[in-house]
């Protein structure tokens, strides 16, 4: 679990939460995502819920991969970013497909982290892969544990390497996470999960 | 394993309801619905969602707790601001032609859109010859919609929405606060006909020219929520008004072709004029 090559050609869907700081941090992940990522990627970042959202806007320019505010029942792209649309929790459904709400806020919280993480991991199960990243809530430590028990990879920020550590350590408490990475290390290991795909592409010899 | 269970169990109990109170969620998006009865079972004593089957089919007095949980009613007045000033600006002058209007506020929950459609109307000189229908299928929220009674802390909001919706006056023009509650005019009520009405069991009861429906269908699936578009297009009259949740979508439903967008940043749409 905790060998990238076992991950290749596994992970469908990749959940990004995030909060205080998470601008900055997605700044740097998401442009490192290469275009051949198979998966689909999506994310919460917690907002000021009245204005409007230009998440899509401001990565698009700066992203290899489709950038997209999430739509309800719209039909889940691979190879593609959803940002959760403020004042709505973003929800996996079948298909896939993607699901919104104005249940009750969660943490505080609309879009949730643990909203989104836990719809995934019930249709993605061991093909998901939850990041937490900088935070100043414990949104999302309920579920990065729904997402390691469903059997998906769980991966967490640095707590020294984040903006605000709060939501990692919160996180932590919760599951021990298979990796724990500083921002450059999961750009990495994403670039990883692509640059092998199709697996027949990649005979390079194992590293260590 | 236990999540193959959750599934099943899921299915059973919405059977169940449906079979024996009638109430039909058989429809509905599954993920918020799972979420929805997550910790269910716990609520009611149970272990799981099969127990609390046997619980709501042996034990009617339970079962409007169980509803009021699967409709769990989140509103707020002139939500989405900008969606009120489009009505306002963009149907608002064409609904003056009419010399008599109905409108529907389908699935109104707890009635803060229904007194935001009636207090937007009031402002400009409509609710008079207006009748609104406000629907939805629980009863408990009906009753509080009727009421027209909500939590003063919730007023502040309230308020900065509609001053942002290009409110004509401030809101406290039409309520009265006291022991911290806010009891709306009781002037709006003679213009709202409070009812129980189900989208994914009724059929059209009304001809209407404006449709309010706003974050209702997102908790439809495909077949529920073009179920619902179809009642409203049906309910419509020629170049009647259809306004959806600013995240809704009609393009996944067969009926889109029977409107045009006329405000699509705000969701509104227009039933087109021919049959």
């Amino acid at each position: 679990m905790r060998d990238v090559e076992a991950l290749q050609g596994r992970i469908d869907a990749i959940a990004i939460g995030t909060s205080a700081g998470g601008v900055e941090a997605l700044s740097i992940l998401l442009p490192a995502l290469p275009a051949g990522l198979r998966a689909s990627v999506f994310i919460v970042l917690h907002l000021p819920r009245e204005r409007p959202s230009l998440l899509a806007e401001i990565f698009t320019p700066k992203c290899a991969l489709k950038v997209k505010e999430a739509e309800d029942k719209m039909r889940v792209e691979p190879g593609t970013v959803y940002f959760a649309p403020p004042d709505y929790h973003l929800l996996l459904d079948g298909g896939p497909q993607l699901a919104l709400s104005i249940d009750e806020l969660v943490h505080f919280s609309r879009p949730s982290i643990d909203v989104l993480f836990e719809s995934a991991a019930d249709i993605y199960g061991e093909r998901l892969m939850g990041i937490i990243l900088t935070g100043a809530n414990d949104d999302g430590a309920a579920g990065l544990a729904a997402i390691h028990r469903a059997g998906g990879v769980t991966i967490v920020q640095e707590p020294d390497s984040a903006q605000v550590p709060l939501m990692v350590l919160a996180a932590l408490r919760r599951t021990a996470a298979d990796f724990v990475l500083p921002l450059e290390g999961i750009a990495g290991l994403l670039q990883a999960l692509a640059s092998t795909e199709p697996r027949t592409q990649n005979t390079s010899s194992k590293s260590e | 394993m236990a999540a193959e269970n959750i599934d099943i169990e899921l299915r059973l109990l919405l059977d169940a309801i449906y079979l024996k109170y009638h109430y039909d969620f058989r429809g509905y998006a599954a993920a918020s619905l799972k979420r929805r009865l997550t910790n269910a079972p716990g609520r009611f004593g149970c272990q799981t969602l099969s127990q609390l089957q046997d619980k709501v089919l042996h034990e009617p007095a339970a079962f409007p707790a169980l509803l009021s949980l699967l409709t769990v009613p989140v509103s707020e007045m002139f939500r989405d601001p900008s969606y009120f000033r489009s009505l306002r600006e963009k149907v608002v002058p064409l609904l003056r032609t009419y010399p008599s209007l109905k409108v529907w506020a389908a699935g109104c929950s707890t009635g803060e859109e229904v007194y935001s459609l009636a207090i937007l109307l009031h402002e400009e000189g409509l609710l008079e010859r207006t009748l609104i229908y406000a629907t939805d299928i629980n009863p408990q929220s009906l009753q509080k919609a009727a009421a027209g009674v909500y939590a003063v802390d919730r007023i502040a909001g309230f308020t900065e929405n509609h001053r942002k919706s290009g409110g004509r006056t401030s809101l406290s023009d039409y309520y009265t606060a006291a022991y911290g509650r806010a009891v709306f005019d009781k002037s709006f009520r003679r213009r709202i006909v409070f009812s129980d009405h189900s989208l994914a069991t009724d059929s059209v009861f009304a001809e209407v020219q404006l449709v309010s429906c706003r974050n209702v269908l997102i908790y439809f699936n495909g077949d529920l929520q073009n179920r619902a578009v179809g009642l409203f297009r049906d309910a419509l009259c020629r170049k009647g008004f259809l306004g959806i949740g600013m995240k809704e979508s009609l393009r996944f439903s067969p009926h889109a072709q029977a409107f045009v967008e006329l405000v699509y940043e705000d969701r509104i749409f227009q039933k087109r004029n021919e049959p």
